[in-house]
């Protein structure tokens, strides 16, 4: 039993509801991702499973045990990474490792093994002061501290923010193998092209719960075509795709707007037609350079259309 | 769990070696305080200037004249031909005392007129009491004694009428500090102020650091029980004071004389107990504090202002209003200082400082029941 179950949870922070009615149950070995802006609640929530804090109602447990009466028992057997680089500066790299194998009662030999894939990547650093290393080695480093005990569950707050790509990449490789070894991992992140990488999602905002599913699964609610759009003039273009007729939505995503329209209203006049009358309804606007082509919707759109 | 106390004790060590800065302050503060309350900061009256009017100029006056140079606490500044050169001389500031002594009077027995600047009264009693000792010492005399302000006119005076051949004599002896030194009573008071300072401030502020940085939330979501958590954050700053003690008794013994009269183990013994009220006060704060800065405000605020002003170091308890007597007695300096007072300077033993080890005694089971209540298990 190593999953986690949520059950109507809700908690409130004075007359801000940061947690409403959330209802989730991660299966054993999953990995979990809880996708939502900041603000969403997510901190909340892993608080709420790490035993830090108390929920206003509704029960929660991991691996089986509660998360108010259990709290003890429960703190021997998770891993938690909270989202602010929670390491000790001021120590060496294999100091703060040193030092959270003993917190936990083990020693750095005993679980080399769980750990060896990340830290080798870090060992040639190991008398470096922990405040001295990138951004992308400190998570290195904060996720081998959070796993020297062999958790059953891993809680990763935010663990990509900050982190340059390449090495987000990385780690997402390295919840991969982890995941293998059997452990159930629950990991929050505001970045939505990262989603991809977890078995299954919650999307979260305002301390709702606004859709549980595998990525595939969430992609495939999106029932509107989607067109990434360009022009040499972007902004003017995003105003004057939300005034054509029958518009959904239409939002900036880097260097294209996604605009998306209802199916039928494609449909009706067939898919090559509608690009044509959508180019002709731009240039009239006075737009240039202008590009014009379907997409299939990611994470981000589906959470946008939510 | 006892390797795990181990390695977060020398975790904590490894912090406070780090910080280079933090260590340095730590450990000079006591020898800089007590360099400057030693030989800078001092209430004791020493060469004070005076000028002198000799009307008489018979032997009686010369030999008490002689007395007053020879005495380190005044020092001959001019002899004077008239009392309007000693008001000028007032005016700027370059005397602090004038003795005039009066021609033709009774031989043997000459009125003295002593002018003294009162813009610091506790001064200008002082000096008054010196000079009348001296003046009384030196022969059969009558004083009379008048406050003057440096650019005022004189005040109405104040005669003392001192007549040794009637009534009685009053014959002083100071008990356990003959020379009237300034080290023996700020020393305790440093003592008192170190050890507040770096047990409770420290303490708080590394308590309250891990807050601050994120890794409370770590260790609290760890098997390690919060009463090692605050076992091991205090041990070091322990460890650290008693260094400063040992720090602070032999700059006080060596440098100013200041003798250790009683048992240094029971001294020491007492040490490590106020040192346990002030771990405790900062464990304390830090359940209140959210930032290091705040845990900083509250430790000056609420430690250091009354160990300065409400524990007897610098100002007398007694001549205080009730009120602030009363809120005295939960200043844990008070009782130290106190204790320290009679174990070092007294030389008494452990039964005359009971009381004293039982109010601190009492403190820390207070405070430890408090902040341990206070620790939160959760965010």
């Amino acid at each position: 039993m190593k999953d986690i179950v949520v059950q109507k949870v809700n908690k409130a922070y004075g007359k801000v509801q940061a947690l409403q009615d959330i209802s989730l149950h991660i299966g054993e070995g999953e990995l979990f991702g809880l996708i939502g802006p900041d603000g969403a609640g997510k901190t909340s929530l892993f608080r709420i499973l790490t035993t830090l804090l108390l929920a206003d109602s509704g029960t929660a447990s991991v691996c089986g045990l509660d998360v108010v009466r259990d709290y003890k028992e429960i703190r021997w057997r998770v891993g938690y990474m909270p989202g602010r680089f929670s390491l000790y500066q001021d120590l060496t790299v294999e100091e703060n490792l040193n030092f959270f194998a003993t917190v936990f009662n083990t020693t750095v030999e005993e679980n080399y093994d769980l750990i060896r894939d990340i830290y080798v990547q870090i060992e040639p650093f190991k008398k470096r002061k922990a405040g001295k290393l990138s951004g992308g080695m400190k998570q290195k480093l904060a996720l081998s501290c959070a796993l020297i005990h062999r958790p059953d569950v891993l809680f990763l707050d935010e663990p990509t923010t900050g982190v340059d790509p390449v090495s987000r990449v990385e780690f997402w490789d390295m919840l991969d193998r982890l995941k293998r070894q059997g452990i159930t991992i629950l990991v929050s992140t505001p970045y939505m092209d990262e989603a991809s990488r977890c078995d299954r999602i919650a999307l979260m905002r305002g301390g709702r719960c606004l859709s549980v599913d595998t990525p595939e699964g969430i992609r495939g609610t999106f029932d509107k075509h989607l067109y990434a759009v360009r022009s040499a003039s972007m902004y003017k273009l995003l105003l004057d795709l939300r005034t054509y007729p029958d518009a959904d939505s239409c939002f900036s995503f880097g260097d294209a707007h996604h605009f998306s329209i209802r199916k039928d209203v494609v449909e009706k006049e067939g898919e090559a037609a509608f690009r044509r009358n959508l180019q002709a309804f731009l240039t009239a606007k006075g737009h240039t350079d202008i590009g014009i082509e379907p997409i299939k919707p990611g994470i981000e759109d589906c959470f946008m259309a939510l | 769990m006892r390797d795990s106390l181990a390695a977060f004790v020398r975790k904590e060590f490894l912090h406070i070696f780090r910080d280079r800065r933090t260590m340095m302050i730590l450990l000079l503060m006591p020898i800089v305080l007590i360099i400057l309350f030693g030989y800078a900061i001092t209430t004791e009256i020493k060469r004070v200037p005076v000028a002198i009017l000799d009307q008489s100029r018979d032997e009686v006056t010369q030999k008490m004249i002689s007395h007053f140079v020879a005495s380190e606490y005044f020092e001959l500044y001019k002899m004077i031909d008239s009392e309007e050169e000693g008001q000028a001389l007032f005016r700027q500031g370059k005397i602090r005392m004038a003795l005039i002594v009066e021609s033709g009077k009774l031989k043997g027995e000459n009125e003295i007129q002593l002018l003294v600047d009162a813009t610091d009264p506790n001064e200008a009693t002082q000096l008054s009491a010196y000079a009348t000792q001296i003046a009384v010492e030196s022969g059969k005399v009558k004083v009379e004694s008048e406050n003057a302000n440096s650019n005022a006119k004189p005040l109405s005076p104040f005669t003392f009428h001192l007549s040794p051949d009637q009534g009685i004599a009053p014959v002083i002896k100071l008990l356990y500090n003959p020379q009237l030194r300034g080290a023996y009573n700020f020393v305790p008071g440093v003592m008192g102020l170190i050890l507040i300072l770096i047990c409770a401030m420290m303490t708080s502020v590394g308590i309250v650091k891990e807050k601050e940085i994120g890794t409370m939330e770590v260790l609290l979501v760890s098997p390690m029980k919060p009463v090692y958590i605050i076992l091991a954050k205090a041990t070091p700053y322990l460890l650290l004071s008693l260094v400063n003690i040992a720090t602070i008794l032999s700059l006080s013994y060596f440098l100013l004389d200041v003798p250790i009269n009683g048992s240094l183990l029971l001294l020491v013994g007492v040490s490590v107990l106020y040192a346990l009220v002030a771990l405790c006060l900062g464990l304390l704060i830090s359940t209140i504090a959210d930032t290091q800065q705040a845990a900083m405000l509250i430790s000056a605020v609420v430690l250091m202002l009354p160990v300065i002003l409400l524990s007897g170091m610098v100002f007398p308890i007694e001549n205080m209003p009730e009120i602030l007597q009363v809120i005295s007695n939960i200043v844990p300096a008070k009782w130290y200082i106190i204790a320290v007072k009679d174990i070092m300077i007294k030389g008494l033993g452990f039964g005359s400082v009971l009381q004293e080890i039982g109010v601190l005694a009492l403190m820390v089971v207070v405070l430890v029941g408090l902040s341990v209540k206070r620790f939160k298990i959760r965010l």
